[in-house]
């Protein structure tokens, strides 16, 4: 891979679920740096689409990672190539406590980063010994993140990070996935918009199952009316540069 | 009095009968979606290949070490079994549930027919130890030894899958897998590793049960496997399939259930008033004793 070629190249992804043709020919690039944010409307494929290039849903097409062709790759396989998830859904192992499910993550060859996961979120040291299961919310989506960051990896795939967070703790996610994206490439899956706006270089937005709109960020998201059109929010509830708020 | 401690150590004891061939059934369906009606069938491998070390293995016997030795090559067998069980068949079918039925369906009377053209049908009498042989007084009753050691057995198989689902790298993947699946496959973990130990672990405590089995029955038959699991699938319906304790507790209670309704109604009763706990379990509580706690393996 050279320096020029993008991280990820995922072309013509179809994925069919029980029927329903959810993407229908999604192509993309994620650059080696920075973060690239995947935009759209509730239930139109975003986090179908990261599914996809996790091997996480049958899938057609082809989805190249670091130069190479990862489409009939298993999923355990393509993650340990270097990809930390974390899913809309947080996924942490309500069962297991916050130390098991960190231990958990850890793969072999890597010394986990445990100082960089407790530096970044300290009540995870805190509460080592609870069940997952019983953190808040906001809790959970460190641990999340922190089980991703433990190993050194190449792509973090962070769906809808901020997602039902109270603000005080969307705060902190958002600190933590901008700290992070000065390290690990991000593909951020996200509609707080205050928050794509402060961390994330290229917008790729999906509707209906296809890619509508590629481009910079802050060149979508400073024209209103084509972000209205795109996202379908309205014009004052885009933020300008420095603004909080605006969820798609 | 004398009485009802018996029926609470017979209880106990076929309790930990249950125990030890739903714990693997418990696992398996928990961590890998298969309802495994063969599981039976590691069971009777189980019995019949202790029997047959005891009587022809070179080492092995019917008392003593001998006897361990037998049992040990019985464990071993059903722990093959299970393992090329899930190698050779369930892994090619993982997500297709109906053909994952058919095939351990048909796996479940394949095997004790086999095992019936091989050794006939009639129960073939299983050596017991010396050491098990006799009775032991207990508050006024007089009870088989090979009960406290079937309870004693369980007990073990019951604190080692403990252990090794609080402190393995692998108990952790079963557990977490148990939870979500495709999870811990995002983490970069190739869980089908763990399907298969999971089965092999599953088929060694049938098998054990098989071997303990003989011991409590006194005989061994072909279907003894396929009878016996009737009532692990009842034991991991209340249970829940989420938890060992579960099972362990649900195990106990399915024992004393079927030995208190046995002597203080009809005998043959006790399967009835099992089916009527499992009703209650149900229609109260779905998802089992376990449904309110987290985790699973511990």
């Amino acid at each position: 891979m050279t320096a020029a070629e993008p991280l990820v190249d995922v072309a013509d992804v179809h994925v069919w679920i029980e029927g329903s043709h959810i993407l229908q020919g999604v192509s993309f690039t994620v650059a080696d740096h920075g973060v690239t944010s995947l935009l759209g409307r509730n239930g139109v494929g975003k986090t179908t689409t990261v599914k996809a290039i996790l091997g996480l849903v049958p899938r057609t097409g082809r989805i190249v990672f670091a130069g190479r062709d990862i489409t009939a790759d298993p999923t355990h396989a393509i993650a340990a190539m270097g990809i930390g998830y974390v899913p809309e859904d947080r996924g942490v192992f309500a069962g297991l406590t916050v130390a098991e499910n960190l231990r958990l993550a850890e793969r072999r060859g890597h010394t986990p980063r445990y100082d960089l996961v407790h530096d970044l979120f300290p009540e995870l040291a805190r509460r080592a010994n609870q069940p997952a299961g019983t953190l808040s919310g906001g809790q959970q989506q460190m641990l999340a993140i922190g089980r991703v960051l433990l190993n050194d990896n190449r792509l973090l795939i962070v769906d809808e990070p901020t997602k039902g967070l109270a603000p005080r703790v969307v705060a902190e996610v958002a600190d933590a996935v901008a700290r992070i994206a000065e390290e690990v490439p991000v593909l951020l899956v996200e509609q707080n918009l205050a928050l794509v706006r402060r961390v994330a270089g290229q917008a790729v937005v999906v509707d209906a199952g296809r890619v509508v709109h590629t481009g910079n960020v802050l060149d979508l998201l400073d024209d209103a009316e084509r972000t209205r059109e795109l996202l379908g929010v309205s014009k004052t509830s885009v933020p300008a540069h420095g603004q909080p708020g605006g969820a798609a | 009095m004398s009485t009802v401690v018996l029926l609470v150590v017979t209880g106990l004891g076929l309790g930990a009968l249950y125990f030890l061939i739903a714990s693997g059934l418990s696992l398996i369906f928990g961590l890998m979606d298969v309802l495994n009606f063969a599981h039976g069938a590691f069971l009777t491998i189980g019995a019949y290949a202790t029997w047959w070390a005891s009587v022809y293995l070179p080492g092995a016997g019917g008392d003593g070490v001998g006897f361990l030795v037998a049992v040990a090559f019985g464990v071993a067998a059903g722990t093959l079994a299970a393992t090329l069980v899930e190698l050779g068949v369930i892994r090619p079918l993982y997500g297709r549930h109906r053909e994952q039925i058919l095939v351990t369906v048909g796996l479940s009377l394949a095997v004790p027919a086999l095992v019936q053209a091989i050794w006939g049908a009639d129960p073939l009498p299983f050596p017991r130890p010396e050491l098990v042989s006799g009775t032991v007084t207990l508050l006024g009753a007089a009870i088989p030894t090979d009960r406290f050691l079937l309870i004693a057995v369980a007990a073990l198989v019951l604190a080692g899958l403990l252990l090794f689902g609080t402190r393995t790298r692998y108990g952790l993947i079963v557990r977490a897998g148990v939870e979500d699946r495709a999870m811990v496959t995002a983490l970069g973990i190739d869980v089908r590793k763990s399907f298969t130990l999971v089965f092999a672990i599953g088929g060694a405590a049938a098998a054990l049960a098989g071997a303990l089995g003989g011991l409590y029955f006194g005989v061994i038959t072909p279907f003894q496997g396929t009878s016996l699991l009737v009532f692990a699938f009842i034991v991991v319906v209340i249970g829940g399939t989420t938890s060992t304790v579960g099972c362990a507790v649900a195990s106990v209670a399915v024992g004393m259930v079927q030995q208190f309704a046995n002597y203080y109604t009809v005998a043959g009763l006790g399967d009835i008033a099992v089916v009527i706990v499992l009703a209650a379990v149900l229609l109260t509580r779905q998802g089992g004793l376990a449904k309110a706690t987290a985790g699973r393996v511990a």
